[in-house]
């Protein structure tokens, strides 16, 4: 959602970093609300403890894809703003863009949520998400020494990730 | 760019990664001929095996998700339908047929024809008891279970008890409704 026309109005957002990286923050979530991963590569400011921000990001979602889904304008179910939905129903609401970042989101039927945020200029991240998932799946889901709903240890999966997201844009 | 359209069965099967299948039903046979010799009593094994499913259903889902491609099904006779032609293909290169649905639509049977797991298999006296596949029911339920269907799901006909065919009663108990996990004064 852009407010207020194109970004070319306010001030331009920073340059990125000397390592090109344009990944800003990533954040992945289970069903529960447990911040399975939390990587930062560029956030200069933090107003918040962790804590208090996974829990501000999840909240911040959960009731935005429960807004976009209530205000589709194509779909004939009309139940209230509130209802508790399953997850994946409903039109799935992918990015939204501010002047300074673009938060992409993915989330999968069994309830994994994948947040990349990113320079404003970014493109569609779907597929990006998708392989991140699928680095997921790889690493985490098939390690038999992770236990599912906890926070992931995972070095080779932190390495592979990095890698990939640092490749990004 | 667009999504990716979901793929078949048979085109996630021919893509990933096999294993000999003789390897595959040995080992399972050695699994189930250790649990009996652990606990013994066929209904203790009968509940491993399941639990162990569970526990494999649960992480299963997420690969199923990831390489198939496949988006929220709408109903249960659609997700009936996706376990029955894709699951079943991608993990063990069968594919399963779905029938006797109930009014309702929440109670259907999964009928396998061909079964990987029991090939070359014969239960002897002392195992009468015993639902040799009992993993495929866990891993199931298990995997139903992450996305949000709470469902039963039991054997109700065994070709290693006599019967013609392998058929599995899925039971739709209940769909589970995501909550907002934190309390809001905290």
């Amino acid at each position: 959602m852009q407010f207020f026309g194109g970004s070319e109005i306010s001030p331009s957002p920073p340059v990125p970093t000397a390592s090109g990286n344009n990944a800003y923050v990533l954040y992945i979530f289970n069903r529960n609300g447990v911040c399975l991963l939390y990587r930062e590569w560029n956030r200069p400011l933090k107003t918040l403890n962790s804590q208090q921000d996974h829990k501000l990001m999840f909240g911040l979602l959960f009731s935005l894809k429960s807004l976009t889904a209530k205000m589709d304008p194509t779909c004939v179910d009309k139940g209230n703003l509130g209802v508790p939905q399953l997850p994946g129903q409903g039109c799935s609401f992918h990015s939204f863009r501010t002047n300074t970042y673009k938060l992409s989101f993915m989330e999968s039927p069994s309830g994994i949520k994948i947040i990349l945020v990113t320079h404003p200029r970014t493109g569609d991240l779907r597929e990006s998400l998708k392989y991140i998932y699928n680095l997921y799946v790889e690493y985490v889901v098939k390690n038999p020494l992770y236990s599912p709903g906890a926070p992931i240890r995972c070095d080779l999966f932190d390495t592979t990730v990095d890698q990939y997201v640092r490749g990004l844009g | 760019m667009a999504p990716v359209a979901p793929r078949s069965g048979d085109a996630i099967f021919a893509s990933v990664e096999r294993v000999n299948s003789e390897l595959f039903t040995l080992t399972y046979g050695a699994i189930v001929r250790q649990l009996l010799t652990d606990l013994e009593d066929v209904d203790e094994v009968n509940k491993q095996l399941d639990q162990m499913g569970y526990n494999i259903g649960v992480r299963l889902v997420d690969e199923f998700l990831a390489k198939s491609n496949v988006s929220r099904c709408v109903d249960f006779k659609e997700t009936a339908e996706v376990i029955a032609k894709v699951g079943f293909k991608m993990f063990l290169g069968v594919t399963a047929s779905v029938t006797n649905w109930d009014a309702e639509g929440t109670t259907c049977s999964l009928i396998l024809e061909d079964n990987p797991l029991v090939d070359f298999v014969e239960l002897p006296d002392t195992c009468q008891g015993l639902y040799y596949c009992n993993i495929l029911s866990g891993v199931i339920r298990g995997a139903l279970e992450m996305v949000s269907m709470k469902t039963e799901v039991t054997w109700l006909r065994d070709m290693l008890r006599g019967d013609d065919a392998f058929e599995l009663q899925v039971k739709l108990l209940k769909q589970v409704h995501e909550e907002y996990p934190y309390k809001d004064d905290e």
